[in-house]
């Protein structure tokens, strides 16, 4: 696919408009001489809308599809953990958390273990969380802006990485809740608009089956270039040699051939859950995503934050509901991609670049007409509100965490000083940008899902026990983390850098979450046994703070809704 | 796709986290004692900060309890207790069954305020297996308008003078840790006082001005009259409150409005009032009353004697972890010089001015440290603009 004018235009449209709400949003929205709309709190809906703008990453909006047109249904549960990662933090975390007033875990730390070595830890954790996921925004930034104007992967990554920080660190885009809340709406419509074109066309063309019977085949006459030497596989048995520079003729109705070194499932697999070439525990790997992608949620250092706006539990309640309704009816349309990918990409399968499908989709179905290329342009611009919102919502945390409990207690910067939180922005931006241009060829959605990993075996954990058992210690908590964040963090490690393992350890791995999650539980609740001594005295009223809404808060500190109130309104209502 | 620059990066990320783990131990290793005299005076300090830490909450069951054991252990002697004037609040080692005896001999000595050895006539006892042989009875002298304390060191032997000495010396270094937390006490006093003298300063003035101005209005508008009657003791009861150091941004700016709407009341459409307010930082924590001082300032100083129009902007911006607040007027403004406490003369308005601006700021360094106080940009007839900023989080805040 070229490089559309009109796909230009939207990306640049859709990062300067970014830029400029951020920069003057509050200024047009919220000047006023009315104290009443001045005060006004932000809606659960407007709240949610903008957890939903940050937390649907380039992960959602590409990856996810990527990852249903390879590998089929096993993938679904990647879009179904990541939409209930809601329902946990709705169940346990979502109004304690809003109550204990803490604007980041290593707040919440302070507040329920009253520890700083615990809150350094938890900043340790905030850090490596932050950047690995920052890392596969920056990747699909890269990609994007490759496949859609064929500039170099390098450049994409650059441009979003540089735009983001700079904006984060001059103080322009610092994640307003408009601005997020925009983003949502534009990502549901760049995917669900094309997606209805796609659709009608799919039956207007006699609804192609999805899983022909005899493989799926080319839908037009393509050609593939080979930069890899790779052997390739037709349906029939025939096997094909290729090096490096050759050029393959496909003609429409060829069969998709499979390519050595791409892994994806063809035929009646790819509808049915397991794998039944493969006998390295998929159920096992099944689980562990289940586990990491639901537990992992409420350990979003960028997720988290956004509670603090709510202005009591029940509002933190509430917009928890609305954001497993919005962000459950997005996840809808990235399937949808991948199905119809399935028809009108199969290249893709060839290349292995499938986090493309849901850019190269609308001008592969609906051809390069003027339609075409104006849902391609909507869909590329959906993609950059993905990298833009996410990563300036993940840069603002991180820079925060850094300026505040880095360089703020180290003596570096005055404590939270604008000047401290530019230095920290910075670098919160560049080493993510440096990993993202050094590491590729890993699914965005892998790399996502690692970062789940890691939080569900680290800040779960925490947060659940912290919330929910008072004979949680300072000393079992760390130990916990340490154990279950530690194997995590190394099991990341070994799947981005070490070597090829067989199949079941690779599993063990690369889906860690099933046994790094009960470990983290197990150590924590054992090690606070142990040191029962070290609960702390006042846990009894942190857990009253925690757990008693706040009009029954023991604290007298809410003006009663007296009769003086009542009074007042009846006046204005007359008046 | 994974090459080896990419393990080599990882590895030398490894080997740079062991370093800097190796290092730490080392450092930490560094700082262990060497000889014997420099570790027996290592243990003494450390015992004493032991000690010294729930002393300095006061002299109480639980704090007594917390100590004794510490103090035991820096007088050395085979048990200890901690006594005041009704009762032996806490007692480590040999000697639980003379507590009557061990009272009664603390009682004696805190009346006539001198220490007392007693031997084995004083603690008479017909149990075989006591080893109680003497004891040390040393008061602590304790600020004053507390009950009189003292502690007892038990021997198992006659007192030695070592003992006797001893004890005297940890008397002593108690009382002063006692001294220290009545001194913690009473700054904290100082500072709750601070904020209701905060609140005695904000009303004469302006109730007087409040009243007059719904006076005028009782006849020609007793609709008006009534609201702002009301909205007047809305504002007092939030002004007034007894309870809560802490409140958020919102009912801060709730108050405020009260506030403003009284002052429109009087000023008409003189005053104007601009807010941009981020909803992101409605819910954070400040101080009681360290808003609504500034705003009541740049109305009173700022606006009040200008001809013409003014007006005040108040403005909450979101900026990461911390939240910016400024309140800017653009009436006569002042003299830097009388801020800063530089000039001699500084008219009567100006320093109430000063005062009410340092009272905020002092409040708000003593909650969120030094570098968190209020930043004062003004000029005379440039307006003035107060800015301070808000940490969204803060362990001692709790609105």
């Amino acid at each position: 696919m070229g490089s559309s004018p009109y796909t230009v235009a939207a990306i640049v449209a859709v990062t300067l408009v970014t830029v400029v709400i951020g920069a003057y949003g509050l200024r047009m929205a919220r000047t006023t001489s009315d104290f009443l709309v001045a005060s006004r709190a932000i809606s659960p809906t407007w709240n949610a809308a903008a957890i939903g703008g940050e937390y649907l990453s380039a992960a959602s909006f590409l990856g996810v599809a990527g990852l249903v047109l390879k590998h089929g249904v096993d993938v679904l549960w990647y879009p179904v953990g990541f939409a209930s990662g809601y329902l946990a933090l709705l169940l346990f975390v979502a109004a304690p958390l809003r109550r204990s007033g803490a604007f980041t875990l290593p707040d919440f730390c302070e507040v329920r273990l009253r520890s700083r070595r615990l809150r350094k830890l938890a900043t340790a954790f905030v850090l490596f969380i932050g950047w690995l996921y920052l890392v596969p925004q920056l990747q699909g930034a890269g990609l994007t802006l490759a496949t859609v104007t064929g500039s170099p992967y390098a450049l994409g990554a650059l441009l979003v990485g540089g735009v983001v920080t700079a904006n984060v660190a001059l103080g322009g885009m610092r994640a307003i809740t408009f601005v997020q809340a925009f983003q949502y709406w534009l990502k549901l419509t760049a995917l669900a608009v094309p997606v209805i074109f796609l659709a009608l066309h799919w039956q207007a063309t006699d609804r192609p089956p999805v899983t022909p019977v005899g493989g799926t085949t080319f839908p037009r006459a393509t050609t593939v270039v080979v930069e890899r030497p790779a052997t390739l596989t037709f349906p029939d048995g025939a096997t094909l040699e290729v090096g490096h520079g050759e050029r393959l003729e496909f003609a429409v109705g060829t069969p998709v051939p499979r390519v050595s070194g791409v892994d994806a499932e063809f035929g009646g697999d790819w509808l049915l859950p397991g794998d039944r070439h493969r006998e390295d525990g998929g159920l096992f790997g099944t689980y562990s995503l289940i586990l990491a992608t639901f537990l992992g949620t409420m350990g979003l250092p960028h997720v988290l934050v956004r509670f603090y706006t709510n202005p009591d539990g029940a509002a933190a309640r509430r917009t928890t509901l609305v954001v497993l309704a919005l962000v459950g009816l997005f996840y809808l349309f990235p399937t949808l991609y991948g199905v119809l990918g399935r028809i009108y990409t199969p290249h893709l399968l060839m290349t292995g670049e499938t986090d493309a499908v849901v850019l190269l989709l609308p001008g592969a179905a609906l051809g390069s007409g003027l339609l075409g290329q104006l849902l391609g342009a909507l869909v590329a611009a959906g993609a950059f509100a993905a990298f833009l919102s996410t990563s300036s919502g993940l840069l603002t945390s991180v820079a925060g965490v850094l300026s505040t409990d880095v360089f703020g207690r180290g003596g570096m910067a005055q404590p939270g000083s604008v000047r401290g939180f530019r230095i920290s922005a910075v670098l919160a931006g560049a080493v993510p940008t440096l990993l993202a241009l050094n590491v590729f060829g890993l699914d965005v959605s892998q790399v996502v899902g690692m970062a789940f990993a890691v939080a569900a075996s680290t800040f779960c954990p925490l947060l659940v026990l912290g919330i929910w058992w008072r004979g949680l210690t300072d000393v079992g908590a760390a130990a916990g983390i340490v154990a279950g964040g530690g194997a995590s963090v190394l099991a990341v490690l070994v799947t981005v850098a070490g070597p090829p393992m067989a199949p079941w350890p690779a599993t063990l791995i690369g889906q860690p979450a099933a046994w790094t999650v009960p470990l983290s539980f197990l150590v924590m609740l054992v090690g606070s046994a142990l040191t029962r001594r070290r609960v702390p005295a006042d846990v009894g009223t942190t857990m009253l703070r925690l757990h008693a809404p706040e009009p029954l808060r023991p604290e007298p500190d809410r003006p009663r809704t007296a009769p003086a109130a009542g009074v007042r309104t009846a006046g204005t209502v007359k008046a | 796709m994974r090459g080896l620059p990419t393990a080599l990066a990882v590895l030398a990320l490894v080997t740079a986290l062991a370093g800097a783990v190796v290092a730490v131990l080392r450092l930490r290793r560094g700082r262990a004692v060497a000889t014997a005299e420099q570790r027996a005076t290592y243990d003494v300090l450390h015992t004493a900060e032991l000690a010294a830490e729930p002393l300095r909450a006061g002299l109480t069951r639980a704090s007594a309890a917390k100590a004794v054991r510490h103090l035991r252990a820096l007088v050395g002697a085979a048990g200890l207790a901690v006594v005041d004037a009704t009762q032996v609040l806490a007692l480590d080692g040999h000697g639980d069954h003379h507590r009557a005896q061990l009272l009664a001999a603390a009682q004696r000595a805190v009346a006539t305020d001198r220490s007392a050895v007693l031997g084995e006539p004083d603690l008479a006892c017909d149990r075989v297996d006591c080893v109680v042989r003497g004891a040390v009875v040393a008061p602590v002298p304790v600020p004053s308008g507390h009950p009189n304390a003292a502690i007892i060191a038990i021997a198992d032997g006659l007192p030695a003078p070592g003992l006797v000495q001893a004890t005297l010396e940890t008397a002593r270094w108690a009382s002063s840790q006692l001294a220290v937390a009545e001194l913690e006490s009473s700054r904290e006093r100082l500072a709750r006082a601070e904020v209701r003298a905060l609140r005695a300063q904000i009303s004469p003035h302006f109730i007087y001005n409040a009243l007059g101005a719904i006076a005028s209005f009782v006849r020609t508008d007793p609709e008006r009259a009534r609201e702002l009657i009301l909205e007047f003791a809305e504002f007092t009861r939030y002004s007034f409150r007894a309870h809560g150091e802490f409140t958020t941004l919102a009912e801060e700016l709730r108050s405020i409005d009260r506030y403003l709407t009284i002052e429109r009341a009087r000023f008409g459409d003189k005053l104007q009032v601009r807010l941009q307010i981020a909803p992101e930082v409605l819910p954070v924590g400040l101080p009681f009353l360290c808003l609504q001082p500034l705003v009541e300032n740049a109305v009173r100083h700022g606006l009040s004697r200008k001809p013409g129009m003014g007006t005040v902007s108040i403005e909450a911006r979101d900026a990461g972890a911390e939240c910016l607040i400024t309140v800017e007027d653009d009436g006569v403004g002042m003299d830097p010089a009388v801020l800063a406490g530089t000039s001699a003369a500084g008219d009567e308005s100006a320093d109430g001015q000063h005062v009410g601006l340092s009272n905020v700021d002092e409040r708000l360094r003593a909650v969120f440290g030094d570098g968190y106080g209020l930043v004062v940009d003004t000029g005379l007839g440039a307006g003035t603009k107060v800015s301070m900023r808000v940490p969204k989080f803060h362990p001692g805040v709790r609105p």
